[in-house]
């Protein structure tokens, strides 16, 4: 196996915030790795730092076999980099934007590689529309594409689908997974569980430390975590009288039902006692990657306060 | 919810308040700018200068002429600084714009001033800025009469009586009627580049910081030089267009002389505008918005027209004034454009003024490439 990020003990500070400490992290090529954790956890820090728009304090690993620190130049010219805010140039056309691309990069062809990425986007016909005119997912697909115009084999995504709607995350999912197929390898970063799911594998960081890594399942098997579903009349003043008590470590409703989660079995199942009754109804299931993730954010607050 | 409610109002006050001083920037230029502009525009700013550099051709070193020298700079207005040896060196001095004025005695004063003859001393002023020369040339009405008052005794004393024993002739060069537009106009090519250019780069780069697609552009391979470039040379094209507009509004409407030292001033005006471009690129280096990189440009500009010899004379203005005022390109700038419009100044007459725009050029490059950040860090 080759490794496309191998990366070991990266550190950044801002004005004395340790955002990212001891960091280290490897994906192999050709994989979707999904970087989850809260807002602020140092996900965008750490992207930076792969592509080398920052310098870390310490630490020291690789990208695509160049070394982070010495060999930048290198990686910009092999990644493509998405970045949270839409950065392409609204005030030019949507086919100006991809030739900008193509010409930074040095590419042959340009207008060859331009035409047949407007046409894999479907937006041949409005090649000549200003690009902040563009929807919000069709602005995320139009960076993607500008983003892999030079066809990169690293591609970093930070929160690539903030605020777009289900299909248009769908779709521009769907083309991720066929620039995987390719042999791309991806890091996302992201909030949504569905789109955690669709990784190969996931990474979860909080306050600048990787705390979980895996495949979802080994990440859902390895929390440990035991949950209960409860379903009945007003069942949300039970999840509201449930939090806090001993063995509770995430309470949270799901529609008309709740998913309780802790680790310590007996606990949990002591606290549920009085409420495992008529008209409430509880069975065990496994427990998703939202349920995790709660937990892990919780816990990640124990340890702030 | 209709009407005027002074709560709302409170509520949209108090806010705009603390956004206000939440940006320290604009809180200090708005509190302290005033104050500085007071005190630096308030003494420095002389519209009737004194103590003028004057250049004297004495071809007679006597009595009379001495008195004579003495009297003008009794007045005030005068400052001998040179002496010349040779009409040609005078000329010299007097285009170069090393001084004011020129002062010529000539050799067989004292005779023709014994023998009641009248004879003449000339005065030439340059006279670009007529502002500048005004109250001086005024003064010199009252030399004939009064200059020699002490000398002319004994013998000589009915020389005293009577018309004036000498006449000063006023030669006002380079601008003889005194038309201000000949000044203002190719003054005013060097503040409109400097507003232009200096805004628009410094605007142009802080805008893909403050839209976000600085960062985009530099997780690319582009490096800063590169940006620096590309960045300009647009505006590069627009400033020589500006200059090529104005110059012909100034011939055409304004009817401003132009007598050649073409070389020169083509050499002045493409250091001029690269100076002015990359000094907005040091100001975006500098200003975390828009706003700010505004701010900072005007913060240039205004001493830029206030303490260039653009609008007050720059010899009108105190010692220290004028240091800052030689620091500014823009004072260099409309030597370089007058002197070559007005003066017909070749590149020998301008040399220092181009060298002078050159180390700017340098300084100001460096600065902005060492402050641009190819990091987000």
């Amino acid at each position: 196996m080759t490794l496309a990020i191998d990366v070991a003990g990266l550190n950044k500070s801002f004005a004395g915030k340790h955002v990212v400490q001891d960091l280290s992290i490897q994906v192999e090529e050709g994989r979707i790795c999904g970087f989850l954790g809260p807002n602020g956890s140092g996900k965008t820090t750490t992207l930076r730092m792969l592509c080398g728009l920052l310098t870390p304090d310490s630490g020291s690993g690789t990208c695509l076999g160049y070394d982070i620190l010495a060999q930048s130049a290198a990686i910009k010219v092999r990644t493509g980099y998405m970045t949270q805010r839409f950065s392409l140039y609204e005030d030019l056309t949507l086919a100006e934007n991809l030739q900008f691309t193509a010409r930074v990069y040095g590419l042959d062809r340009r207008a060859e590689r331009v035409d047949e990425a407007l046409a894999r986007l479907g937006l041949t016909d409005r090649r000549d529309q200003l690009a902040g005119e563009l929807s919000g997912g069709w602005k995320q697909r139009l960076a993607l594409a500008s983003a892999t115009l030079h066809e990169p084999k690293l591609l970093l995504l930070d929160e690539p689908t903030a605020g777009v709607d289900p299909k248009a995350r769908r779709d521009f999912w769907d083309e991720i997974h066929v620039l995987a197929a390719r042999g791309l390898t991806v890091l996302v970063s992201t909030h949504y569980m569905d789109e955690a799911e669709r990784c190969h594998e996931i990474a979860y960081i909080s306050d600048g430390r990787l705390i979980a890594r895996g495949t979802a399942q080994a990440v859902v098997d390895g929390s440990h975590l035991v949950t209960f579903h409860g379903e009945g009349p007003d069942v949300g003043r039970v999840a509201q009288a449930l939090a806090g008590q001993p063995g509770v470590e995430t309470v949270a409703p799901f529609g008309a039902a709740v998913h309780v989660s802790g680790t310590d079995r007996g606990a949990l199942e002591a606290a549920l006692a009085p409420w495992r009754k008529a008209p409430f109804t509880w069975r065990e299931v496994d427990p998703t990657l939202e349920d995790v993730f709660i937990q892990l954010m919780g816990r990640a607050q124990d340890n702030v306060a | 919810m209709s009407g005027f409610s002074a709560d709302r109002v409170a509520a949209v006050m108090i806010k705009e308040f603390k956004q206000l001083t939440r940006d320290r920037l604009t809180y200090a230029m708005m509190l302290v700018l005033p104050v500085v502009q007071l005190l630096l525009f308030g003494y420095a700013i002389n519209t009737e200068p004194r103590h003028l550099p004057t250049a004297v051709l004495v071809q007679e070193d006597s009595v009379f002429a001495r008195s004579i020298l003495g009297a003008m700079t009794r007045s005030g207005y005068f400052e001998l600084t040179a002496q010349a040896r040779s009409p040609a060196e005078l000329d010299q001095m007097i285009r170069q714009g090393r001084v004011q004025f020129a002062v010529t005695i000539p050799g067989d004063f004292t005779r023709r001033v014994a023998r009641g003859d009248h004879p003449q001393i000339l005065v030439e002023a340059d006279a670009t800025d007529p502002s500048a020369t005004g109250g001086a040339v005024a003064a010199l009405a009252a030399l004939p009469t009064q200059a020699l008052a002490h000398d002319l005794k004994g013998a000589m004393a009915p020389r005293g009586q009577g018309a004036p024993p000498f006449e000063v002739v006023v030669h006002a060069r380079y601008n003889p009627e005194a038309i201000t537009a000949y000044n203002i106009v190719p003054g005013l090519l060097g503040v409109i580049l400097s507003m232009t250019l200096v805004m628009m780069t410094a605007l142009s780069v802080t805008r893909e910081t403050e839209r976000g697609t600085m960062e985009s552009l530099l997780a690319t391979p582009v490096e800063p030089l590169e940006v620096m470039a590309g960045k300009l040379a647009p505006y590069v094209a627009i400033g020589v267009v500006q200059t090529v507009i104005i110059l012909i509004f100034a011939r055409l409407l304004f009817g401003v002389p132009m007598e050649g030292g073409w070389a020169g001033l083509s050499l002045g005006v493409g250091l001029f505008i690269i100076g002015s471009l990359a000094l907005g690129f040091l100001i975006s280096t500098a200003a975390r918005s828009q706003l700010q990189a505004m701010q900072m440009s005007v913060f240039y500009i205004f001493p830029s027209i206030l303490l260039s010899g653009f609008m007050f004379p720059f010899r009108g203005m105190p010692a220290w004034a004028r240091v800052l005022g030689e620091a500014l390109p823009v004072t260099r700038f409309l030597r370089v454009v007058r002197g070559a419009l007005l003066k017909g100044q070749g590149l020998g007459d301008m040399w220092r003024e181009l060298a002078a725009l050159l180390a700017f050029v340098c300084v100001v490059t460096v600065l902005a490439m060492a402050r641009y950040r190819r990091t987000l860090d």
